[in-house]
């Protein structure tokens, strides 16, 4: 069966549009006055603009007669996208009203510090990375930015996604958003073979909650797995980083001796040399070459490990982003969501693909197909991966979706009304 | 007297007036008497003549701001230079007629800018920049009253919250400042530490947050008194931006149909308004009389800027001039001192190849009178500004115009060379002209050719005549009295104090190092 088939079939009997319409629906599907009927139908869907989507069966008949390669979710707009033409020149203009803060990594932008492989390659030795940049993202998204709706998808080849789905943070501006982004953006592109890191003389605490969370993940996950030390190119590389010569040749001549076995070793044996050298500069009252050590220990963890986020994805309220629980074309593999707190269990290799979905419904169904149309994820293997969705995420967003709702209620009740 | 006809449906920003200025306390370095959010209209009668010079003078203010930054200065270099500006045209006699003054040159411009996306934005550029400055002036008790004042929805700490906070707004401070002492001072100066802290929405100050130079907790930003600049400036960036854009929407209501053919063209014309000395009348300025036409070719040499050399060099070489040549060419030699009698000799001698005799004074003749306010309504004409001559654009067969805006780059770089202007100051000026820079690029140039720096600027074709002028031959001569005296332009020979100024025709010259 060729993929443009599957896909068909995906999106006629598996994929899950109650959920997908509850999330994007935000509350707007209740009974409840406050309810913004208009709400979907401004949404903007990259293969919908020809085409109304304004309840469930709407959306699923959309996406199922154009049987999507790729389907991606852009802004609610002020007026319904397919009828933009017929605004022009009303003195109305077509303008994003609200979108979810979105966050975009990428494992292509690690090939200069990952060993495993490179362009779409991802495997277990490299999905650390992509674990700890959720755990940063989502310690500040939550300790400082006070958000909690926030949804993480895997994007299906090489990379992650998150959706930040607050009220707070679907009503940001462009210039706002930048300034989440940046926030986050420590990771600054490569210079002369380093990293050049935003980390400041002094550190910020998110910083350093960051450097918490960074560390144990780079010495028991990243350097042996990825090897960071196991040649003398790769140690070359990290040495650069140390401001010392002394320092640099004593490294050299431990790792040479082979008295430091593995590439964990390797790293407590330049520890214990840069405390070695510490120690003598504290007596000659040397506190900045002192620093400078520690600051350079440091920059190796943040250049190897720190989230290197797609900063124009998450900037600008039109960029459109795949939406979950679409197929990936290339490799066949649902985009499924991501429970934070399990980032690391989380495996790559054997996410689900579409064609273990269909064999799966073949063998439930025993070839017949059921009238439950939609629901039928129920019988394969997606149902953990939705179990992860209602749990992590939409659960809690609807109760909240809910809640301020009922608030705006109270709120338009205790205003006087005009009409009589 | 005319009423104040903008009444209070331009749109007033949502937040409430502060009723009460701040005074500006003894000790702080420029006395400025207020900050305002402008949110509330200047409310008494209000004369034309008031309505228009408190308007030029705020622009001077605007324009000035701009051009520091133009010359690559960054925002907290250019504090004190605005703020002196501020002091020079903006001050008046009482706190009283100060405050009133910065209210209605503010809302006058904010008519004349609101009406094009170009104009807003470089009125809101410029406003919240000369807000930032002074709110930076102010002591912190001035920007705390003021933050209040206008209810801005930003509060001091509570001692329970500051406490909670505490070392985590003391490692933010440290990063921020990079300097123990600076942050120590934060936490020990004032007597209630937790009162130099404010906590504010974090979409409140997008610049911190991007910069990482604030603290954030749950959504809140703990912004030090020190930044407080960026809380008071995004509420005054976006109450501006709003009323911008309503008061154009309704411009045609704001002003009656009573008052339009008044004010109207006082508020149109204010955008596009030329601020540097007036050169519509040589007369008033004694230049007249003192420029021949023979003298032409060698000034034009000397120190005419490359619009003009480009149309006197045309206007050789092929003997002819199209009509908006010959109009920002002819009202140029009016302005430097060139009569009327003179400017027909030159007129004709130089068209003679192509008008003889009568066909010149049957087509030209008159529009040479005609410059000079002799014919038709006569009135007399005024020499045509920078902005004007970038702001038109020469069709085929025209040389008119601004050469550092219709040139192109190779074409502009051999015009320059041409001028004799020292190498690096070629590159720079075609850089500048590149980047849009035409009035730098033409400083650039007027730099090179004179070897000493352009203090003022060029702003006008004859103010870079007259300066030019100036370095070359002294100071007497020939810009007469009443032009930046307070220049102070080096020269080599300075007129003999007492010397009656000579006719340049008959002035010995002695400096004439770059005329070829």
């Amino acid at each position: 069966m060729g993929t443009q088939e599957m896909m068909k079939l995906y999106y006629g009997w598996i994929f899950p549009y109650r959920d997908f319409y509850k999330w994007l629906a935000y509350g707007n599907d209740s009974k409840l006055p406050q309810a913004d009927a208009g709400f979907m139908q401004r949404r903007e869907f990259c293969f919908t603009l020809d085409g109304d989507i304004f309840d469930l069966d709407g959306l699923q008949a959309a996406i199922k007669e154009r049987c999507p390669s790729k389907l991606d979710i852009g802004p609610v707009y002020n007026i319904n996208p397919a009828r933009r033409a017929a605004y022009a020149g009303s003195g109305q203009t077509f303008t994003p009203v609200e979108r979810e803060l979105v966050f975009d990594i990428d494992l292509t932008d690690y090939d200069d510090v990952r060993t495993c492989g490179s362009g779409g390659h991802i495997c277990n030795k490299c999905w650390p990375l992509m674990a700890v940049a959720i755990q940063i993202l989502d310690a500040g998204l939550r300790r400082d930015f006070g958000f909690q709706h926030i949804l993480y998808v895997y994007s299906g080849r090489r990379g992650v996604h998150a959706w930040v789905c607050d009220d707070r943070a679907r009503c940001l501006s462009d210039e706002q958003r930048t300034a989440v982004a940046n926030y986050f953006a420590v990771y600054r592109g490569q210079e002369g073979g380093l990293a050049r890191l935003a980390l400041g003389l002094e550190e910020h605490p998110a910083v350093t909650r960051a450097a918490a969370i960074l560390e144990p993940v780079f010495v028991e996950r990243l350097l042996p797995e990825q090897g960071l030390l196991s040649d003398d190119k790769r140690q070359e590389a990290l040495l650069a980083y140390i401001p010392s010569e002394r320092v640099r040749e004593r490294a050299r001549q431990r790792w040479a001796q082979g008295e430091a076995g593995d590439d964990v070793a390797r790293w407590h044996a330049l520890e214990e040399e840069v405390a070695k050298e510490q120690a003598t500069l504290a007596k000659a009252r040397d506190t900045r070459g002192a620093k400078a050590l520690d600051r350079a220990m440091r920059s190796v963890v943040f250049a190897h490990a720190y989230p290197r986020l797609d900063l124009e994805v998450s900037k600008k309220m039109n960029h459109l982003l795949k939406a979950p629980f679409c197929v990936h074309p290339k490799t066949g593999k649902v985009c499924v969501p991501i429970d934070p707190e399990r980032a690391h269990k989380f495996d790559p290799e054997t996410v689900v693909t579409v064609g273990r979905l269909l064999d799966q419904l073949n063998k439930a169904r025993g070839g017949v197909k059921g009238s439950d149309a939609g629901e039928e994820w129920r019988s394969t293997d997606l149902v953990p991966a939705i179990q992860t969705f209602r749990a992590c995420f939409l659960d809690g967003l609807q109760g909240a979706c809910r809640e301020s709702l009922a608030a705006r209620a109270r709120e338009s009740a205790a205003q006087p009304t005009l009409v009589w | 007297m005319v009423g104040w006809v903008l009444a209070n449906s331009v749109g007033a920003p949502a937040l409430t007036p502060s009723k009460e200025g701040l005074s500006s306390e003894p000790g702080s370095k420029h006395a400025l008497p207020s900050l305002s959010m402008y949110s509330e209209l200047p409310g008494s009668e209000i004369s034309i003549e008031e309505f228009e010079q408190a308007a030029l003078d705020r622009l001077r203010v605007l324009k000035g701001l701009d051009d520091l930054k133009a010359k690559g200065f960054r925002p907290d270099q250019v504090q004190d230079k605005v703020l002196s500006l501020v002091d020079q045209y903006l001050k008046a006699a009482t706190r009283e007629s100060t405050i009133r003054k910065d209210t209605v040159s503010h809302y006058v411009l904010r008519l004349a800018y609101c009406r094009t996306e170009e104009l807003r934005r470089w009125f809101l550029a410029q406003e919240c920049d000369l807000f930032r400055a002074r709110f930076r002036a102010l002591l912190p008790g001035e920007q705390r009253a003021f933050i209040e004042g206008n209810r801005l929805p930003f509060r001091p700490l509570t001692p329970a919250e500051f406490r909670e906070v505490e070392d985590d707004l003391r490692a933010t401070m440290l990063a921020v400042t990079g300097s123990l002492q600076q942050t120590n001072a934060l936490f020990q100066g004032a007597a209630a530490p937790h009162e130099a802290f404010y906590r504010a929405p974090f979409e409140a100050v997008p610049d911190l947050v991007g910069s990482r130079r604030v603290y954030l907790r749950a959504g809140h930003a703990y912004v030090s008194r020190d930044q407080a600049v960026s809380l008071a400036v995004q509420p005054f960036r976006a109450a501006l931006s709003k009323a911008l854009v309503t008061t154009a929407r309704r411009w045609s209501q704001v002003v009656g149909p009573s008052e339009a053919h008044r004010l109207a063209p006082i508020v149109e014309s204010l955008s596009q308004r030329y601020l540097g000395p007036d050169y519509s009348d040589p007369e008033k300025r004694g230049v007249t009389g003192q420029v021949a036409a023979s003298d032409i070719p060698r000034l034009a040499q000397e120190s005419f800027p490359l619009c003009m050399q480009v149309m006197a060099q045309a206007l050789h070489e092929s003997h002819h001039l199209k009509h908006d040549g010959r109009m920002q060419l002819g009202l140029f030699l009016k302005g430097i001192g060139l009569p009327l009698e003179e400017a027909v000799r030159f007129w004709r001698a130089e068209m003679a190849a192509t008008a003889p005799g009568e066909k010149f004074d049957k087509e030209f003749l008159y529009n040479v009178r005609h410059n000079y306010g002799k014919e038709g309504n006569r009135r007399d004409y005024t020499p045509y500004t920078c902005s004007k001559i970038i702001a038109s654009v020469p069709g085929v067969g025209q040389v008119h115009g601004c050469p550092f805006r219709t040139f192109g780059p190779d074409a502009l770089r051999s015009a320059i060379s041409r001028l004799q202007v020292t190498p690096a100051k070629v590159d720079e000026a075609c850089a500048k002209a590149k980047a849009g820079h035409f009035q730098l690029a033409c400083a650039a140039v007027w730099e090179g050719k004179h070897g000493c720096s352009c203090e003022t600027g060029i702003n006008h074709p004859n103010q870079y005549f007259e300066e030019s002028q100036k370095v070359l031959h002294g100071e007497q001569q020939p810009g007469g009295p009443g032009l930046s005296q307070s220049q102070g332009v080096s020269t080599a020979n300075p007129a003999p104090a007492g010397a009656s100024p000579l006719p340049a025709s008959v002035q010995p010259h002695t400096k004439h190092a770059r005329v070829a």
